[in-house]
């Protein structure tokens, strides 16, 4: 149960979008569908799950002076890793995600979780924090990207569901803002609700 | 402090050399097939390979160094179609790549957006291959003069896409780049 804890936190109690408010850049920036949300989600998942278990298997042999650089050289080895794959199996996604993809080295979420997590906790904890934060970014970019594809393009999932034109503000960058402040609002709401009851 | 920091660094060059030696091939064949996809859509069928049949054609004859690639599709050892690949720099949202499919005699048989950073739903409809934006250019012929290559704001023949006149003018100096091109391959292939 312990253990367990630490990826349900990721997901409510230190949600990485709507409770921390980090990685915003990219959070506004791919979420223009649901598709390209989830996608940015899971590439981010992998790297902070890969990530967060090497450092903290290096974390006690690294001295501390030392450390940002080496967590950022990890980071960006994952990052890498995970754009040629990308790259070679969902060319794609790759094309949409584009420049936010080699972007996710600066993250703040993954250096964030490294600093303030992995250097102090254990492999097996890290791994969960690393799925658990990542499935909590996956499903706040997921639940943008279909928000603003519903009222932007009137499509679910690259589905238009009508052929009428949807409000294009929504898809456009200033969309992005408006939605994530409202959903923020809502996601604040609901997880005070379930702390007081 | 060094040495930690250098064997960190030498751990993590190592891994990602050995993913690009893996992914290496794989990556190449998705370029390809995207290439072989793109002319396909935009030149009559074809049985060959045309991206191995690729001449390296000068739009503009005073400036010989910059080419555009085309694609030449054969069928039965004839040629039926040249597929151009040109890029403009003067979309909304930066640079865009068009492939643009002529049939031997200048006639242009469709066209397709390889890449593009267009408005997602103003000038991103570039991409929507059944709007009357795109099919508007089929059968039209861009290298005997007859048509004017603008959009109708600018006293041409084509319409523009509602909201998105840049992208249009763009998407039109793409066109016109590919005649040029166009009219320059055949002389050197005579």
């Amino acid at each position: 149960m312990s253990k367990f804890k630490y990826l349900i936190d990721g997901i409510i109690k230190n949600n990485p979008i709507f409770v921390l408010v980090l990685g915003m850049c990219p959070t506004l920036a791919t979420t223009t569908s649901a598709v390209n949300g989830m996608g940015m989600g899971l590439a981010t998942t992998a790297v902070l799950l890969c990530s967060n278990m090497v450092i903290s298997m290096l974390a006690p042999v690294i001295p501390s002076k030392v450390r940002i650089p080496c967590y950022i050289v990890v980071i960006a080895a994952f990052v890498t890793v995970v754009q040629f794959v990308m790259q070679a199996f969902t060319p794609g996604l790759y094309e949409t995600l584009g420049i936010f993809i080699p972007l996710i080295v600066v993250n703040c979420v993954v250096l964030g979780r490294a600093e303030a997590f992995a250097s102090k906790h254990s492999v097996l904890e890290s791994g969960l924090d690393g799925i658990g934060i990542g499935i909590g970014f996956t499903l706040a970019l997921t639940c943008i990207g279909l928000v603003r594809e519903v009222l932007g393009n009137l499509s679910v999932f690259d589905n238009k569901f009508s052929s009428a034109d949807g409000m294009l503000v929504f898809v456009l960058a200033p969309g992005a803002f408006i939605v994530l402040g409202y959903l923020m609002v809502l996601f604040n709401k609901l997880k005070d609700r379930k702390k007081r009851a | 402090m060094v040495v930690v920091l250098m064997l960190v660094c030498l751990g993590a060059s190592a891994a990602v050399a050995v993913v690009y030696a893996v992914t290496k091939d794989p990556i190449a064949a998705a370029n390809l097939a995207k290439t072989n996809k793109a002319i396909e859509e935009v030149v009559p069928s074809f049985d060959n390979n045309p991206s191995e049949e690729i001449l390296y054609v000068a739009a503009d004859a005073s400036k010989p160094s910059e080419t555009n690639k085309v694609y030449v599709a054969k069928k039965d050892g004839g040629i039926v179609g040249y597929a151009v690949e040109s890029t403009t720099t003067k979309g909304f949202g930066g640079a865009f790549t068009i492939m643009v499919g002529f049939e031997p005699d200048g006639k242009v048989y469709n066209t397709s957006v390889i890449s593009h950073a267009e408005t997602p739903g103003l000038g991103a409809k570039i991409t929507d291959k059944q709007s009357s934006f795109i099919t508007q250019w089929q059968g039209k012929n861009l290298t005997d003069g007859s048509v004017n290559l603008n959009v109708k704001k600018d006293g041409g023949d084509f319409d523009a896409i509602t909201a998105s006149t840049i992208t249009s003018r763009a998407f039109c100096d793409a066109m016109e780049i590919a005649a040029n091109v166009f009219n320059n391959i055949n002389p050197e292939n005579n």
